[in-house]
């Protein structure tokens, strides 16, 4: 052990996940609804963490503000608001427990032993991992127009002049601004169309919104519905029958009890 | 295998992802507060959710084409957002609930059983 060096992605990826499984444990065996709302707030950041950690910098941050600071605080005003005298501490039947830990348990031994089973799913070997996402910050912003770099270009005409884009600055007309597919396909020789080699840009803000949009900048090959215009349109709907429902459920009226 | 040096892939997303949603279910079904049962409904969906992540990435596995992309990412980010929806109307029903029968037991809520 001793003489390999600590891979320091595997070692926050530890502190994190520790992090995770301990507070979720702590939200079942605790009985105070308070302090699982606490850890809840811990699992959930860690599992922010982990999803940084695993190249998604756009889902982790909506992890942290959307669940952490908007679900979570709905949460919490909600057991402010119920958690009072017999009702801060229910505690269920040893019957309930044992059913429960039986099934728990079950499950979980299901579910690890079809996540090892799988030998693709386990890493890369360490040489070929080496630039692992939280590892190469510099490198990949310099040398590179990517394609999700070339959209931003194309989104933006007043910016097109701009030295990020060394082979299509000539090639690209900076009157009109062109499609997307102009830009990205003369330099598309890489077979793979995964939004990140380790050489190119590894950020996925600009994808996914483009990809809300219904054009997908991280696979040009793919004609076709492939964005995700319809699905975010119904999310939206959704979410503001939600809205309406939720305020509507929780408006105020004479207690009857 | 030391955790420390060795590399990590989708497996130990999926073991964390797992105990999570483990203990999601558990939780649902052990708690009588109505409130504790949707935080087990928010564990289970983000269990749920790092799995997603953990598939979505090309860097945790050795078959790196094979790896959901940006499509993981979206499914992640409709799912938190589906996820708060559904917190802001069940919090309602549980306030609904709270305020006609006087507790937060769900075990008390059986007036439909006759």
């Amino acid at each position: 052990m001793g003489h390999e060096s600590i891979n320091w992605h595997s070692l926050f990826f530890l502190l994190f996940a520790l992090l995770a499984c301990g507070m979720s444990l702590a939200v079942v065996f605790t009985s105070n609804v308070v302090r699982m709302a606490v850890y809840l707030i811990f699992a959930l950041s860690a599992t922010s963490g982990l999803m940084f950690l695993a190249g998604a910098d756009f889902v982790g941050a909506m992890q942290l503000m959307i669940y952490v600071g908007g679900t979570l605080v709905l949460l919490i005003f909600g057991v402010m608001l119920t958690a009072q005298g017999p009702f801060i501490n229910m505690r269920s039947g040893g019957g309930e427990w044992a059913v429960a830990f039986i099934v728990g348990s079950s499950l979980l031994a299901v579910l690890v032993t079809m996540s090892i089973s799988v030998p693709q799913w386990l890493p890369a070997p360490a040489v070929a991992h080496h630039p692992a996402p939280a590892e190469t910050p510099a490198p990949a912003e310099t040398e590179t127009p990517a394609v999700t770099r070339t959209v931003a270009i194309a989104a933006d005409p007043p910016a097109s002049e701009t030295p990020a884009t060394e082979a299509p600055a000539e090639a690209a007309p900076k009157s009109e601004t062109p499609a997307v597919e102009e830009h990205a396909a003369p330099e598309e020789p890489q077979p793979q169309a995964i939004t990140g080699g380790p050489t190119e840009d590894m950020r996925t803000a600009t994808p996914i919104g483009m990809a809300l949009l219904g054009a997908r900048v991280d696979k040009p090959k793919v004609t076709g519905a492939a964005g995700y215009l319809l699905p975010f349109e119904i999310i939206s709907v959704h979410l503001l029958v939600v809205l309406i429902g939720a305020a509507y459920l929780a408006r105020a009226k004479k207690r009857v009890g | 295998m030391n955790l420390l040096t060795q590399p990590i892939g989708v497996t130990h997303y999926l073991v964390v992802g797992a105990v999570m949603f483990v203990c999601g279910v558990v939780c649902m079904a052990t708690k009588r507060n109505g409130i504790g049962m949707l935080m087990g409904v928010e564990l289970v969906l983000n269990g749920a959710n790092l799995n997603f992540i953990a598939f979505a990435s090309p860097w945790l596995r050795q078959d790196s084409e094979y790896a959901l992309g940006l499509d993981g990412h979206l499914l992640a980010l409709f799912v938190i957002v589906l996820a708060a929806g559904e917190a802001a109307v069940a919090l309602a029903i549980a306030l609904n609930y709270y305020n006609n029968h006087g507790t937060i037991d769900v075990d008390r809520a059986d007036d439909l059983k006759g």
